[in-house]
């Protein structure tokens, strides 16, 4: 009857976090069907592995499987995805200057937020997405990511700043 | 702290990641340069548009549909013909395996069945109850000189009450609840919108630092002892502010 119960635990800790696998992959991937299949995968790794989970959050457990998933089908796909330089002088703008300039954003700006993060290299949209949308700890993140706390720290700082020179630059377009 | 030092440590301002101090200093500086509270302002503003923004994928219902079925057959050996139709046999032979290895060691999941661990159950169980039943507090009130009384007479110990308000604890209010086989103080404060549930009870035992354990809920148990006393504080806010929440405890009792 293990498995019965193994099967139960599975279903209670880990299927609710479907969307936040969903999500994350769909982030990572770019598209839908790349990302139902990574989940899929990863939910089977998960399924696989789940004698090792000893407690703790099951969805950032779960999380750091899809992202294992993602980064292997990444290496398998779109290898160059891996390989984006974050090009930190976007637009000409020095990297050490404070941004005094005032950032107003309205609903219409929805689609440049969109284009912004899926522009931005990987592993910086990776930090961004379980920071904002997630609400995760820089704890967390590093230990789904596997990094030290300080590079999450300088992941989001590089990511954010790059966002906004991205959403400051094509306002300007506009206007 | 000057501009440089600010802005380094601005992010991890914005995301509640500083402890007390850092936190102090940055909110003092933010007061006095103007060009910080901009990029503060302009870093708030882009964290606002990311969560308002609909930037949440769904998981498709289909995709839904699929992994649900795929656990719920797992123990009818179903598993196979679901397997098949989009990775192959290979996959479904790992699947297999798994759920062979499955029958070995799963026993060991939190939680057992010994001291502290039943204890952790009853603490968590107790929180829970408290935010389901429509039963927080008995006496609501933030002042720590209306909660402390309310106690007297109700147990035969004082329970040390403190207002975490500044640091941003504010206190909620008290309640008796019951556990380890006696009356137990519980004090409840907030964070945001995570509650934290703190039981406080006369002791025997000493323990040297804080041991916290998780749960599979997510949840987060903190415990140590103090006094004479021995305490347990359990919420669902993240590991670092409830660690920073009981350093506050410990050096205010």
């Amino acid at each position: 009857m293990q498995e019965r119960n193994q099967s139960v635990r599975f279903e209670q800790l880990i299927l609710p976090h479907l969307d936040a696998a969903y999500n994350l992959a769909r982030w990572l991937t770019h598209n839908d069907q790349d990302a139902q299949d990574v989940v899929q995968e990863a939910y089977l790794r998960a399924f696989r592995f789940f004698h090792g989970f000893r407690g703790g959050d099951s969805r950032a457990w779960l999380l750091t499987i899809v992202r294992n998933t993602c980064y292997s089908w990444l290496q398998q796909h779109q290898a160059d995805e891996l390989t984006v330089p974050f090009q930190e002088e976007l637009h000409d703008v020095g990297t050490e200057t404070l941004d005094p300039e005032v950032l107003h954003l309205h609903s219409s700006d929805q689609q440049r937020l969109r284009e912004a993060l899926e522009t931005l290299p990987v592993e910086f949209r990776e930090v961004i997405i379980l920071r904002e949308l997630e609400e995760l700890s820089y704890k967390e993140i590093s230990g789904i990511a596997h990094v030290p706390m300080g590079t999450v720290m300088s992941r989001l700082a590089r990511g954010r700043k790059w966002l906004q020179r991205y959403l400051t630059a094509h306002m300007n377009e506009e206007e | 702290m000057d501009c440089t030092e600010v802005q380094r440590l601005l992010h991890a301002y914005l995301d509640a990641e500083l402890d007390m101090a850092d936190t102090l200093e940055v909110e003092q500086h933010l007061q006095e340069c103007k060009d910080c509270l901009q990029s503060y302002n302009n870093y708030q503003e882009i964290r606002t548009a990311i969560k308002t923004s609909s930037l949440y994928f769904q998981a498709p219902e289909k995709l839904r549909h699929n992994i649900r079925s795929s656990v719920l057959k797992a123990n009818r050996n179903a598993f196979l013909s679901h397997v098949t139709s989009w990775r192959g046999l290979s996959v479904a032979a790992v699947l297999l395996f798994a759920i062979l290895l499955s029958l070995w060691g799963i026993t060991r999941l939190w939680p057992t069945s010994s001291g502290n661990n039943v204890l952790a159950q009853e603490v968590l169980a107790s929180h829970v109850r408290s935010l389901m039943a429509n039963h927080l507090v008995d006496v609501p009130s933030s002042d720590q000189h209306t909660v402390k009384p309310w106690f007297n007479g109700k147990l035969d110990f004082s329970p040390p009450v403190v207002d975490l308000k500044a640091q941003g604890f504010p206190l909620v209010g008290g309640r008796l609840d019951y556990l380890d086989n006696q009356p137990v103080a519980a004090l409840v404060y907030q964070r945001r919108k995570h509650i934290i549930n703190l039981f406080i009870w006369p002791s025997t035992q000493n323990m040297g630092g804080v041991t916290d354990t998780n749960t599979p809920q997510g949840y987060h148990l903190m415990h140590w002892t103090k006094s004479g006393l021995t305490y347990w504080a359990a919420s669902d806010l993240n590991l670092n502010e409830l660690q920073q929440f009981v350093r506050l405890i410990q050096a205010s009792t």
